[in-house]
Order: structure tokens, then C-alpha cells, then sequence
């Protein structure tokens, strides 16, 4: 069962159990919150945004282990980098997770640690779970007052 | 088909179902999502190959042959539903997509007709969505106002608090015969007894209780029974909606259109009788067909013999599961059908239910489209195995097998 362990590698099984940045951030610039009916999977996300650079981030979330991990992960990817940066980072990753074709190396290198969140392209019905708090972390971004779906 | 006497053959009637002989990631398939839809048995996917290669025309229009015969069969599945429920009449079961369609019509048709202000529609926590929203869309129309019965831990309807809230100002109580998300039977005779008091009429949505228990809706007396084709074996996109003839007559058409007139001029159209005043437009002949296939194929093996069947199961996989330190079960009342919901410690539904499809074992994970039951017992989402006439012990202990795989990949 190759393919099961690539969905629950231990990097994500290690964050989905001791997520990075989970909570609530104070004082803040930006927030939204997702959902995603089918599972019941609810993502809060937290942004303090200033000269364009995302300071702090933090997230509660209550879902899967994917969408727990991908929202860590994320956490420490884009915190401290440019909002143009962090949006660019999402661009890549979710036209990465749901393109039919191949991957080269250089992409996978690219993605950094969210390289161990491809196992997803496998599981077509988990691709939202890793997707949604990158939804909700643009929403925030974007100002957006209604929650965030994934349907 | 299988035959009504003697012991319960589950090896012949699995050979009834071809799609229980698919293989799946390499493994056999171990079917246990009936509740959200049951498989169909060649029965029934024969019968609709029939009305397509040997009987198919619109119904109740032509004066052709092929007309009268697919008219002929479709009015012999309605009479087949009649007897399913114990109908007085066959006019009083009306073909609809679904349970959905059923309880959206009586509380559109019924319910903007006789609901006023500050009248009260009597639901439970555990209501499908489908037996919330549409009272909440009248709701909103009228001015009646919703009150819920709530349950205990154990998923068992408070009976008491159901009595205190059903009073005077009720007109509606409409609740589910037996829960999607948690098994619980619901004592209906006694909620219509309660009803009764105060006049209230009473839609009980059988969904998830036809498939595994005789209904007689004259024995209950009840207003309004729905069901769905799809869980009872049959095709998808067609149900029952039951009511009483003298309730049915009374209320205004649902849709407008074709086959549901008498006829029609621009100054005043005048509606047929029942049951095609409810029944707007070309309906689902080769569906309603199938369903009567699929009244005889469960009526064929015994209600009674499906039932306890399905008892030994769930008792089996309850006690199984209960054995498993990690799983904690949702929905523990002692009346239950065919329903086994649980949460493993740690790990969620949706992981679960991922890990579980790749060992062959198919059950819904997610809330079951009953989020206030999911927030009664605060949790987000639950894994549900539900059965149906064709399960085993052996998949049972499949799905325990698989839950130890769930361990493996998340054991720490």
C-alpha cells in the first residue's frame, strides 16, 4: 500500500498531530474562515500584514490530517514573506495538486515541504482538504466577509 | 430471486447484486454505505432494461399500444407501493424524485395553505436536513415558528420534551421513523399519539426504516409517510410520498403543468384529481417501475427475515467495534436499524473513511447531512456503516480489519 503512505507520510502525520502556529493571533490585519461542507472540515485564519509582508500568521483549525498539516505547513512557508510571494506559492502548489500530467524534479524541489502534500493528486477527494486553508488564507488577504467554501 | 421460506441464504441473494462481485484496489467489495444508497439487485436492473427494450411511451396520454402498456406498469408499481405501505388507496401514494421532493411538497403545498403566524412546526435534533430546511423555507413564508425535540446521550428521542412541545399551536409534527446518522428507531405510534392531542398532524420521513422494517402507515395512522426508491434497492430519482386522500384532496397543486390538469383555457384551469394533481410533468417511468421491481424483490425475501438479518449484524459490529479501545460509537439507544456510527480517538472521519476505501470498505464519513445531531454530540463528523440485506458478518469483520490498518498508518 505505496499510495496510502504517500498520503500520511510522517511529515504530515507530524504536523497534523503538533500543528505549527495553531491559534489565535491578537492583534491582526486580515482573518477569514473556510469550510468545507462534505467533511465537515472548518479552518479559521489569522494575518497581520504590514509594508506588504505577512508578519505573523496563526490557524485553528478543526478537520483531517491533510487539512490540519497544509495548514501548518503553510503557516511556516509564507510566514515573513511578501503577500505577492505567499499567493504565488499557493498558485503553484494548487496547480500542482490537481494537474493530471507529470511533475519534473525542479517542480517538486520548488514546492519545498509541500512537496509531501502531492499524495493528495491520488485521492481526488482529498485535494480540498489540502487546499482549503490556502483558500482561506487568500480570502483573508482578499478581505473577503462571506466564509470561504470549497463547493 | 430468493425465496421467502426457509433459512436466510445471504450467499444467494449477494449473487442477486452483480456489483458485489467488484473488486475494488484489488480487494472485494465491502459495501457499507446502504443508508446513504443501497446497491440494486438484477431484479431491478432488469426491469429497467424491460420497460426500455419492451414497454416505453409517456404515460397516461396516448392511445397507443406502447402507451397503455409503460402506463399499465407504472400504475402496478404504484399499487405495489400502496401495498409496500398498507395504503388504503393507490391514488394516495404519489411518485416523487425522492424523500427530499416529498416532505418539500407537503411543506410547500400543506404548509403555505394552513400555516399562519405564530403556529408551530414540531421537529427533532436528529432531522436529515432534508426534513429541517424545507420547514424552515415555509417557516420563514408563514410565520410559524420551528420547536426541536432534543435527545439524549444516547441518541434516544426525549419523549417527554417532545410531549411539552407539542401544544395547541402545533399543526406539524414531522420527524424521521429511524435516524440517518445514529440508527435510533423512533417510537412513532407514540409521537402520533401525542400529536393526536392537540390535533397536529404528523409526516414521518421513512427513508431509512422501509428497508429494514414492514411500515404500515394505516396501523400508524399517521398524515404523511416519504421514502426514497434508491436506499430501498430501487433506482435513484424516485420515491413515495404517502398521504391521507382526504389531506392530499384538500391541498393546492405543488407544480404546475402537464398531466397534473383537467383541464386548461387562460381564465381558469381546473386540476385532475389524485394522484396526478401532484404529479406535474412526464414522471420517472422507467424509475417508478423499477421501484415496484424493487418492492417485490424485498417483499420477495420477507421484511420480518431482512430485519433480523440486519439485527445480528449490527449487533455483531457493535459489539466489535465497542471491543476496540480507540473507537468511540455515536448513537447507543437501544431500538436501533442497521447503523453503526464512531469516531476513532485522534484520527478524523475523512482520514478514516480514505484509509478504510483503500481496503475494499466503503462507509460515508462527514456529517451525514444531520449537522445538529453532529453538534449535539460535538463532533464535527462521524464514520458511519450502514447495512443492508446483502451484508455479512465477514465484511464486518473486514471493516475491523481495515480500522487496524488506520492504527498502523497513524500509531504513533
Amino acid at each position: 500500500m505505496i499510495d496510502l503512505r504517500s498520503l500520511y507520510q510522517d511529515v504530515i502525520l507530524d504536523h497534523s498531530r503538533n500543528p505549527r502556529n495553531s491559534g489565535t493571533l491578537e492583534l491582526h490585519s486580515h482573518e477569514a474562515n473556510g469550510n468545507n461542507p462534505l467533511c465537515g472540515d472548518k479552518v479559521r485564519v489569522y494575518l497581520r500584514v504590514g509594508n506588504g509582508k505577512i508578519d505573523d500568521i496563526r490557524f485553528e483549525a478543526k478537520g483531517c490530517a491533510i487539512s490540519v498539516a497544509s495548514a501548518s505547513m503553510m503557516t511556516e512557508l509564507i510566514k515573513g514573506s511578501e503577500i505577492g510571494n505567499a499567493r504565488a506559492t499557493f498558485e503553484r502548489f494548487h496547480e500542482i495538486v490537481t494537474r493530471k500530467g507529470e511533475i519534473s524534479d525542479d517542480e517538486l524541489e520548488a514546492l519545498d515541504k509541500l512537496a509531501t502534500l502531492i499524495g493528495v493528486r491520488e485521492f481526488p477527494m482529498r485535494v480540498k482538504c489540502a487546499t482549503l486553508p490556502w483558500h482561506t488564507m487568500t480570502a483573508a488577504l482578499d478581505g473577503v466577509a462571506d466564509d470561504v467554501t470549497t463547493e | 430471486m430468493t425465496v421467502a421460506n426457509g433459512a436466510y441464504d445471504v450467499d444467494a441473494i449477494r449473487r442477486d447484486f452483480p456489483i458485489l462481485g467488484e473488486i475494488v484496489y484489488d480487494k472485494p467489495l465491502v459495501y457499507l454505505d446502504n443508508g446513504a444508497s443501497a446497491q440494486k439487485p438484477k431484479a431491478v436492473i432488469d426491469s429497467l432494461s424491460r420497460v426500455y427494450e419492451t414497454e416505453y411511451a409517456n404515460v397516461h396520454r396516448g392511445v397507443h399500444y406502447m402507451s397503455q402498456k409503460a402506463t399499465d406498469a407504472m400504475e402496478g408499481a404504484r399499487e405495489k407501493a400502496r401495498s409496500f405501505i398498507n395504503a388504503e388507496h393507490a391514488h394516495e401514494a404519489i411518485f416523487v424524485r425522492g424523500a427530499t421532493e416529498g416532505i418539500n411538497l407537503v411543506a410547500s403545498s400543506w404548509g403555505r395553505a394552513n400555516l399562519e403566524a405564530g403556529d408551530e412546526i414540531v421537529l427533532s435534533v436528529m432531522e436529515h436536513h432534508s426534513n429541517i430546511v424545507p420547514w424552515q423555507m415555509v417557516a420563514e413564508q408563514t410565520g410559524a415558528e420551528i420547536r426541536v425535540a432534543p435527545i439524549d446521550d444516547e441518541g434516544v428521542l426525549d419523549m417527554g420534551a417532545l410531549e411539552s412541545l407539542i401544544g395547541p399551536r402545533t399543526r406539524m409534527v414531522a420527524i424521521t421513523h429511524v435516524s440517518n446518522a445514529l440508527g435510533t428507531v423512533v417510537p412513532v405510534e407514540d409521537a402520533i399519539r401525542l400529536a393526536r392531542r392537540h390535533g397536529a398532524l404528523v409526516l414521518l420521513d421513512g427513508c431509512q426504516a422501509v428497508p429494514h422494517m414492514a411500515v404500515d402507515v394505516r396501523a400508524l395512522d399517521v398524515d404523511f409517510y416519504v421514502f426514497s426508491g434508491h436506499k430501498l434497492y430501487g433506482p435513484s430519482g424516485i420515491g413515495i410520498l404517502y398521504g391521507k386522500e382526504a389531506l392530499l384532496k384538500a391541498m393546492p397543486p405543488y407544480q404546475g403543468g402537464g398531466e397534473m390538469i383537467e383541464s386548461v383555457t387562460f381564465e381558469k384551469t381546473t386540476y385532475a384529481g389524485l394522484p396526478f394533481k401532484f404529479e406535474a410533468g412526464t414522471p420517472h417511468i422507467a424509475g417508478a417501475i423499477g421501484l415496484g421491481a424493487a418492492i417485490d424483490y424485498v417483499t420477495g425475501i420477507g421484511l420480518d427475515r431482512i430485519g433480523a438479518h440486519e439485527s445480528d449484524i449490527l449487533e455483531y459490529a457493535t459489539a466489535r467495534l465497542g471491543a476496540l479501545n480507540s473507537v468511540r460509537l455515536i448513537g447507543t439507544a437501544p431500538e436501533k436499524a442497521a447503523i453503526v456510527s464512531f469516531n476513532l480517538e485522534d484520527v478524523h472521519p475523512h482520514d478514516v473513511g480514505t484509509i478504510l476505501d483503500r481496503e475494499g470498505v466503503a462507509v460515508r464519513t462527514g456529517h451525514h447531512c444531520a449537522q445538529p445531531v453532529m453538534d449535539r454530540f460535538d463532533v464535527a463528523a462521524t464514520v458511519r456503516a450502514s447495512f443492508g440485506l446483502y451484508n455479512t458478518k465477514q465484511e464486518v469483520d473486514a471493516l475491523v480489519d481495515a480500522l487496524g490498518r488506520v492504527q498502523e498508518i497513524f500509531g504513533r
